[in-house]
């Protein structure tokens, strides 16, 4: 996946600049204030019938076990963002500094590092996920260190690439040529100069981090119940999409803005800087 | 020249074999990392010592881990991937009885997927900056960035609630006949695509946009030539390489788009095998179809590669 293209009239795409970020911010504050806002106890079984439409009393209709939609979509707000950003927070900062260290330190350490992390990648992130889980079985912390482990060697690619260019620019040279040490180099020169590719790269890991958390969530491998974040919402309501539920469609939807938003947030302040495959 | 090319595809190929080992390593080091006993857990806590300790023999457990590494991967090669924990029977033989089903559903929708990926990517290359190409781009911008199950679960509300055109579950052994066929497999075919196409008609584009702005098509289009001419006598022959290596990539998107298509339409496939196994924690049965799926994508992987190395026309010339 790569970031959205600009193939948009200018007007459209100042739109998106500003509409992008508000709704990657709104979820956030969702997540923060969860519980203070949800209309209802996510948990508490309403007076209605299983799988209702919109209502004035439930804004997003009922799930299978007649339970207020809205809530648990709040409620599942702070599962998703929460795992999901302490993974993408390890996976990026991991993957900061075996970079660094790769690129300061280079030779066989750099080389053995990038092999081995080369190798890693070559396990497609939903089978890494599925034969940790097999071993492990499915808890919080299991989930959130798989999910960084899998996007740890995606993050030192570019990190270390970045770090190998800009060490080469003049006034690396010249701070070299000064006698400063490899670690004032790394921490003072080079990595104030790396931090908008970091940026952009953090909210592209993010971006895979959800859509995997929510795979696994919806194989019933993710997170478990009575827990649930977006992507269990849509397994356990499945059996409603036969009729049409709004409850099994409204999760994924959560899903699909997030990842479009933090996209298209990621276009509007780092135009074209980490384009990238991912599966 | 040809000794370079012949090197090269030579190391691609060395490669992709220690990687396998290493994916191999990987799968067997994780699912035996846990300090916990296996023999322990399948007969619970009020198994006697003396069980537990038969069964450890019985499962190979008492060997060093080392050895059982070797052993394990020995057996692999020689396609004996153990007995499932949960019901006892050959590995091999439950992956050998629904292998077919999902190779069948990956071959429809490859056939599906290509040529509507390749039109697709083709035409948004050729009316470049249209109304056309933004929407194509949009579009597979769109499906890119969601989740493949709000793909498959739009698909069945508008195609088999709405439309009522197809089941939305699928039912292997109630077809009878051509028509059912389709039937049964138009949502998930359909769901797969829409995931597969999404990825190679970017690529394709990207592709042939590339070879659009070298200085021979600017020499093309100085004689005169027309847009369509350009694109498809001077541009895709030179893109064929980059377009192979597209296809390749892309379809690895289909071994992930599986597992989630293959659970949501309760498709009696391989990926629904491994992830009732994964649920079950059936180690044996989760090695195996891990290291099924792992292979087929290094195949794939390995293919583009070597689609990129053929391509090369520095490397084919001479």
């Amino acid at each position: 996946m790569a970031a959205i293209a600009d193939t948009r009239p200018r007007r459209t795409r100042n739109l998106t600049r500003i509409i992008a970020p508000v709704i990657v911010i709104a979820w956030l504050l969702v997540a923060v204030f969860g519980p203070a806002i949800a209309p209802y106890d996510p948990a508490a079984i309403q007076d209605a019938d299983l799988f209702e439409g919109f209502s004035a009393k439930f804004l997003l209709g009922t799930d299978y076990f007649g339970r207020d939609m809205l809530s648990r979509i709040i409620a599942g707000t702070r599962q998703t963002l929460g795992i999901a950003l302490v993974a993408t927070s390890l996976a990026v900062t991991t993957g900061l500094m075996l970079g660094l260290a790769a690129s300061a330190i280079g030779g066989f350490f750099d080389a053995a590092l990038s092999r081995f992390l080369d190798a890693l990648i070559s396990i497609p992130s939903k089978m890494f996920g599925l034969v940790v889980v097999a071993a492990f079985g499915s808890s919080v912390p299991v989930l959130i260190l798989t999910l960084a482990i899998i996007y740890v060697p995606g993050c030192y690619r570019i990190v270390r690439s970045v770090a190998v260019n800009v060490a080469a620019l003049d006034f690396v040279v010249a701070a070299r040529a000064r006698g400063e040490g490899t670690f004032y180099i790394m921490t003072r020169e080079i990595l104030p100069n790396m931090v908008s590719p970091v940026l952009a790269d953090f909210g592209l890991r993010f971006i895979y981090v959800v859509l995997l958390l929510s795979s696994l969530s919806f194989l019933g491998l993710g997170v478990q119940p009575p827990q649930a974040d977006w992507g269990s919402l849509v397994r356990e309501n499945i059996s409603g999409l036969a009729y049409g539920a709004p409850a099994v469609v409204l999760p994924a939807l959560a899903i699909a803005s997030l990842t479009i938003a933090v996209n298209l947030s990621i276009d509007a302040f780092f135009s074209g800087r980490v384009r990238e495959g991912v599966h | 020249m040809r000794a370079t090319i012949g090197w090269l595809l030579l190391s691609r190929f060395l490669l992709s074999l220690a990687t396998l080992l290493f994916v191999a390593t990987a799968v067997f080091v994780i699912t035996n990392l846990l300090p916990g006993d296996v023999a322990q857990e399948l007969l619970g806590q009020a198994a006697t010592p003396e069980a537990v300790a038969g069964l450890r023999t019985a499962l190979g457990l008492d060997v060093p881990p080392f050895q059982r590494y070797l052993a394990w991967l020995g057996k692999l090669l020689t396609g004996d991937a153990g007995l499932s924990l949960v019901n006892g029977q050959p590995v091999a033989a439950l992956i050998g009885s629904r292998l077919g089903n999902s190779l069948i559903l990956a071959g429809v929708t490859a056939l599906v997927a290509v040529p509507l990926a390749l039109t697709l990517g083709i035409t948004s290359a050729v009316w470049r900056g249209s109304l056309y190409d933004r929407v194509v781009g949009a579009s597979t911008v769109l499906v890119v960035s969601v989740p493949e199950f709000l793909v498959a679960s739009a698909a069945v509300l508008i195609f088999a609630v709405h439309l009522q055109w197809v089941p939305a579950l699928s039912q292997l052994g109630r077809i009878n006949g051509l028509f059912d066929a389709i039937r049964v497999f138009a949502l998930p075919v359909m769901t797969l695509t829409f995931v597969v196409v999404a990825q190679m008609a970017r690529m394709t584009r990207a592709a042939l946009v590339d070879v659009l702005s070298s200085s021979y098509v600017e020499m093309a289009r100085l004689k005169g030539a027309s847009q369509m001419r350009i694109v498809l006598w001077h541009a895709l022959p030179n893109a064929i390489g980059p377009i192979a290596n597209a296809i390749a990539f892309s379809l690895s998107f289909l071994l992930g788009g599986v597992i989630i298509v293959e659970t949501i339409f309760n498709y009696p496939g391989i990926a629904k095998l491994m992830v009732d196994g994964v649920s079950t924690r059936d180690l044996p049965l989760v090695q195996a179809c891990a290291m099924l799926f792992c292979a087929a994508y290094l195949v794939l992987v390995t293919a583009a590669d070597v689609a990129a190395i053929l391509a090369n026309p520095r490397l084919r010339q001479g």
